[in-house]
């Protein structure tokens, strides 16, 4: 694995574009800003075309003879299918507004990191192939051949978008070039070229209902020692069920939080807080994944993977659906799964049975949010906090790019924060709708990818690093599995010093249980009320 | 090499028109043929741009939210930036497309000692883009009173608010010059600042060229070699009804702001230019945020294989079975067996 830059080293930035032309400027595959390639048994388990052997390092990529045919078919097919991709093949201006807005070009000054040149990348091929301007003018027109060397660049962009769609905030028709880099990686899956980061998990949920191919036994195991856990700290032994016919609510969280730091503490926090209000809820093994890397595939992998959530829900018998924190599961349930796998309607409007607020905002979709169920319990005063539990903490939020962008929990979150902690917000300029990538969503989280997480991260950790001076902020909040894996090292990195959570730790941390004994430590066993601040 | 090739093709473009007019006397081709061929491609190629967008479906609701989704009653909903209504989709498209609402947000980052970003004001883009596009349609409906008689009121109005300050008894039409003066600034900024310079294309630099060529001859006809302002009344008059004639003694500089107005409306349709129509067909700023409201359809939604529980039980019963999970087929003795050993 590269070894990764020192942060002064790192910090030094130069923006100014290259003397050649971006068409005339290759790739180079530097080690630490790509991503191994897709293993060729995980291809096989979904059926992903051209399973093999190969790296991005190599030469040759053993791609399909007719590559060129079947991308560009591809491409003349979804044009077909997505008005999104159409039209923004057609009316970018290259104004640049967007430029500066991607942090990954933001923490790389790469040109073809600015999302309309990521853009551009395939425009360039569509223009060639499908207007006429293109394929009589060429390059004057913008147009270029789609070549070997393109499908590489279109590799090592696409895997250096995390599909934020900050970009889409900023530009004067709502470009997103999310969207057009999930078009590509799609296309770019047609011929077998991804990375092991997605492909793998995407193989473990198909096959084992997550992405961490954790089977139905071991994740009962897991599940138990968060249970204990939570014996040891509360003195109170919670109930689990799993795949229990007949429970109001089917629960289903990103199942990263089940197994690593610190995403297991919020997860805790939520299991306490069901056990709390009594809720009559069951676990799933096997719709045990909330989050779906199939967004970073194509659409049809996304759909494969989701459609175990309604069906289990509907094996089950469920009255409505409960998701986890995390932050693409949300794009995805909240803008595809409805559309996709829909319609629920053996299922009833989401109500909670603890305040009988009906949910109808998610009347259709008949999932909900745990953040809006627990700012709901909150504001009815259902639940009883006490936010000194949390002294020591001084906790800023980190706005996750989809939540933000593709639904709009904006407010759930700092509502219960403001209850459960001592709370401060990051600059303007860089939460809510404006938020900065933790640098490793859409599957760009690996390790071999560090030195690009840590540049694509840097305006996030900037703005974090800002309040730390500021205020003294030593706890990063996040409602996403992937930040809470990305962010603590990034953190190490730019900012040490800051520790990371979900929210619901601090809500764990702040829930007074009836019948606990009194509490001597946090929900990471350090003791209660100490300073924390190194 | 965009620039270069752009800047070329306006010059020739020119030098033809002086060369059609002066030389070879081609006056009935450029005020009558070629404006009415260049409409003609602007109208049909608008209609048929967008309906070729219009034939690919919208599989998904992808709006981009910019503020506080409708969840719960006691949370403000920011209902433009994040519409769950119709009527919020319309204010935010108003908001788009009369004042560039998303390019207002624009900042300028800047990186400092050890890594440290900033965030600039920076709204420059903004506000010429708005002074260039209001100014742009305030000028083409102040010429309606070419193409219209008896001359409307309201645009009489306009001219006199746009025409309010004089200068030697002269009206200056703001309008005008603001159109000048925003396209040169679009322009420079293309040219100036590093980042879009590099990202630009011949199609970027081209309609800047044009655009500057149409309000500097318009400027030149109005104030400096004041042109024959009823004859050309009278042709534009014959243009809209059908009876095109070409009065004697109208100015050149008039053959070339036709051109380019014609090169213009020929050029739109296949271009960037075609954003104006764009901007109405953004998934990401038309749709409603109600998705889990309201279920929308994708036409072509695929059917797709899944891994069924069934598969996934009959791949693990023993191991759910070991760990007491309940099962929908229950343990054959065999297998019972095995669980127990
Ligand atoms: C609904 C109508 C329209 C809307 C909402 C709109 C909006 C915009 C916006 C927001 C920009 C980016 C910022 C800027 O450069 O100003 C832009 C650029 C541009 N627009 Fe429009 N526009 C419209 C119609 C037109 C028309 C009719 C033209 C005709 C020629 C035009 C020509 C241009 C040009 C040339 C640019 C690029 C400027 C540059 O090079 O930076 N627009 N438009
Ligand atoms: S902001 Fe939009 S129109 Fe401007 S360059 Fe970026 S994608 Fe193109
Ligand atoms: S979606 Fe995010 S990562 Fe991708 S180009 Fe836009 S700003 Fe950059």
């Amino acid at each position: 694995m590269a070894k990764l830059p020192k942060p002064e080293e790192l910090a030094v930035i130069n923006y100014q574009p290259p003397k050649t032309h971006w068409m005339d400027t290759p790739v180079d595959f530097r080690p630490g800003t790509w991503i191994y390639a897709g293993k060729p048994e995980s291809l096989k388990t979904v059926g992903l075309p051209n399973p093999r052997n190969w790296s991005p390092e190599d030469e040759d990529w053993k791609l399909p003879e007719n590559w060129k045919e079947i991308l560009l078919e591809g491409l003349r097919d979804r044009l077909d299918r997505f008005r999104s991709l159409r039209v923004f093949m057609d009316i970018c201006v290259r104004c640049g507004a967007c430029a500066d807005k991607c942090h990954f070009y933001l923490g790389s000054g790469d040109p073809k990191n600015m999302p309309v040149l990521r853009a551009e990348l395939l425009r360039s091929v569509y223009r060639k192939d499908f207007t006429t301007a293109g394929k009589i003018l060429g390059r004057l027109a913008g147009a270029r051949e789609l070549t070997y060397d393109v499908v590489k660049e279109w590799f090592y962009y696409f895997y250096q978008c995390t599909e934020c769609r900050r970009c889409s905030v900023f530009c004067p028709y709502g470009i997103d070039t999310a969207e057009i880099t999930m078009i590509g990686r799609e296309l770019l899956n047609l011929i077998g070229v991804n990375v092991d980061w997605v492909v793998t998990p995407v193989a473990n949920c198909y096959m084992k209902g997550n992405h961490l191919g954790i089977q139905p036994h071991g994740l009962v195991d897991s599940f138990e020692f968060l249970q204990e856990n939570i014996y040891d700290i509360t003195g109170i032994n919670i109930d689990l069920s799993f795949n229990r016919k007949g429970a109001e609510i089917l629960y289903v969280p990103p199942s990263g939080d089940v197994f690593a730091d610190p995403g297991t503490f919020s997860l805790m926090g939520q299991l306490m807080l069901f056990h709390e209000i009594g809720l009559d809820y069951t676990l799933s093994t096997y719709a045990s994944e909330g989050g779906n890397f199939g967004l970073f595939t194509s659409n049809e992998m996304m759909k494969r993977l989701n459609a175990k959530i309604y069906a289990e829900a509907k094996r089950l018998g469920v009255k409505w659906i409960l998701g986890g924190e995390c932050g693409h599961m949300w794009r995805v349930i909240h803008q595809y799964m409805d559309t996709m796998n829909g319609p629920a309607d053996f299922l009833e409007v989401p109500k909670s049975p603890i305040t009988g607020t009906v949910f109808e905002h998610a009347k259709s979709t008949k999932m909900i949010h745990v953040v809006e169920f627990t700012a709901d319990l909150i504001k009815h005063n259902k639940i009883k906090l006490d936010p000194s539990r949390n002294a020591g903490l001084k906790v800023t939020f980190h706005d996750s790019c989809n939540p933000s962008r593709a639904m709009g929990l904006l407010e759930e979150p700092r509502y219960i924060l403001k209850h459960v902690c001592d709370f401060y917000e990051m600059p303007e300029e860089t939460i809510k709708e404006k938020t900065f990538c933790c640098g490793g969503g859409a599957g760009l989280g690996s390790d071999e990818n560090m030195e690009m997480r840590m540049r694509g991260g840097l305006p996030r950790a900037n703005a974090v690093k800002y309040v730390k001076e500021k205020y003294g902020v030593n706890m990063l909040a996040c409602v996403c599995a992937i930040d809470r894996a990305t962010l603590p090292p990034l953190m190490e990195y730019w900012v040490p010093g800051v520790q990371v959570c979900g929210l619901h730790e601090l809500v764990g941390n702040a829930l007074v249980m009836k019948g606990e004994k009194e509490r001597t430590e946090n929900l990471r066993f350090e003791p209660l009320g100490t300073e924390d601040d190194d | 090499m965009g620039l270069g090739f752009s800047f070329l093709i306006a010059c020739a473009l020119i030098l033809g028109v002086l060369l059609g007019v002066e030389v070879l006397g081609l006056n009935y081709l450029f005020a009558v043929i070629i404006p009415y061929l260049a409409f003609g491609v602007f109208f049909f190629g608008f209609i048929a741009k967008i309906l070729k967008w219009a034939r690919s479906p919208v599989p998904f609701r992808i709006p981009t939210t910019c503020g506080q989704q409708k969840s719960l009653p006691w949370i403000k909903q920011n209902k433009i930036d994040n519409p769950s209504s119709k009527a919020g989709v319309v204010a935010r498209m108003a908001l788009e497309v009369l004042l560039f609402r998303s390019l207002f947000k624009n900042t300028k980052a800047d990186l400092h000692e050890g890594g440290k970003l900033t965030y600039q004001w920076e709204k420059w883009l903004w506000l010429f883009g708005l002074i260039f596009h209001w100014s742009f349609f305030l000028v083409i409906v102040r010429h309606l009173r070419f193409f219209l008689d008896p001359v409307p009121g309201f645009i009489r109005i306009l001219e006199n608010v746009d025409g309010f300050f004089h200068v030697d008894l002269q009206a200056l039409y703001l309008t005008g010059f603001g159109l000048l003066l925003a396209v040169t600034f679009l322009f420079l900024r293309r040219v100036v600042i590093p980042q879009v310079r590099y990202v630009s294309l011949a199609a970027d630099y081209f309609p800047l060229f044009v655009l500057f060529t149409i309000a500097a001859t318009g400027i030149l006809m109005r104030y400096f070699s004041r042109v024959d302002v009823v004859a050309i009344k009278e042709l534009a008059m014959g243009l809209v009804t059908f009876s095109p004639t070409v009065p004697e003694g109208i100015s050149v500089l008039f053959y070339i702001h036709i051109f380019m107005v014609s090169t213009l409306l020929a050029y739109f349709p296949f271009s960037k230019l075609m954003h104006m129509g764009g901007i109405f067909m953004s998934p990401t700023r038309n749709m409603a945020n109600n998705n889990r409201a309201e279920r929308h359809i994708n036409p072509w939604n695929p059917v797709v294989e899944v891994h069924t529980y069934e598969a996934y039980e009959d791949e693990f019963r023993e191991k759910m079975a070991a760990v007491g999970l309940p099962l929908e087929k229950e343990l054959s003795k065999d297998e019972a067996a095995a669980t127990k050993a």
